[in-house]
């Protein structure tokens, strides 16, 4: 799910080497945090929060499939 | 990625030649000057521009190249198929075992995925090019399911004379629903709401037609 969250951050933003990806396990569900370069903050977020909706809705789909309640956290 | 390095009298001659080869337009390359170029005195002096010229990644090619990656991580091994549509779109058609999870409630997860691919594909990029992405069919089979919810609603707002809001819909979806009761006399539509959260409401024509 880490790996997921980082390509996909990854191909979004102008400063890939300051994508950081962190994975916090919950008692029911797993927490990734996402960390980016501050300029690249909107490309990740979106209008309001489009993007950040959209890669959510993506690493859900992907997270089923494993059985596993997955948040990803912008910081 | 291709590049060619070229020389001319001038960057423009250089940079000429170099588009013929690459049969390439002035907006889908990135040009590197290498030498100026002078005139020098009397011809004597003189020296050769020099430029590289490389081939930008299109936007569908960059489309294609996210999906792969994607798809590795989800470990799922799909065909991927790209068909130039006349519009100036591009339709990414993938077929393949458990597509299920690409496609989601309603194609929540498919339109997730086309918004971020387009993104992707897009961004600073030669050209803008809208990407649609479609699996196993789903856009097809979606369009003809909306068609008949349209007509649907359209008769219970004819028998109820009541307005009815649809659930909130992307934009193209919209479009399948105005499309379909636009030559409807009875009936007429209009979305409300912002995005993501816009829907279309279908109401009763005034004066009713006889």
């Amino acid at each position: 799910m880490i790996e997921l969250v980082e390509y996909i951050a990854k191909a979004l933003v102008d400063h890939p080497e300051e994508v950081a990806v962190n994975r916090v396990e919950g008692e029911q569900s797993v927490i990734i945090e996402l960390k980016v370069h501050p300029d690249d903050m909107g490309k990740i977020i979106g209008k309001q929060g489009r993007i950040a909706k959209a890669i959510r809705t993506v690493v859900k789909a992907a997270a089923a499939k494993e059985g596993k309640r997955v948040i990803v956290e912008i910081l | 990625m291709k590049t060619v390095e070229k020389q001319g009298k001038t960057v423009e001659e250089a940079l000429e030649l170099a588009l013929k080869e690459l049969k390439a337009k002035k907006d889908e390359v990135e040009v590197e000057v290498l030498e100026e170029g002078s005139r020098g005195l009397f011809g004597l002096l003189s020296k050769m521009a020099r430029v590289r010229v490389t081939l930008k990644k299109k936007p569908e090619e960059k489309a294609v190249e996210f999906l792969t990656g994607l798809m590795k991580i989800l470990k799922l091994d799909p065909v991927m198929n790209l068909v130039h549509e006349e519009d100036g779109m591009c339709r990414i058609e993938i077929k393949g075992k458990d597509m299920g999870i690409l496609i989601g409630k309603h194609g929540a997860t498919l339109n997730a995925l086309q918004y971020l691919t387009g993104l992707v594909a897009n961004k600073d990029g030669a050209g803008y090019k809208r990407i649609i992405l479609d699996v196993e069919g789903y856009r097809e089979k979606r369009e003809k399911a909306l068609k008949e919810l349209a007509l649907k609603i359209a008769k219970r707002v004819k028998e109820t004379k009541k307005s009815i809001a649809l659930e909130p819909m992307p934009p193209n979806e919209r479009k399948i629903i105005h499309n379909a009761l636009q030559g409807d006399e009875r009936v007429k539509t209009h979305s409300e709401g912002e995005e993501p959260y816009r829907r279309v409401i279908v109401s009763l024509k005034y004066p009713p037609v006889k």
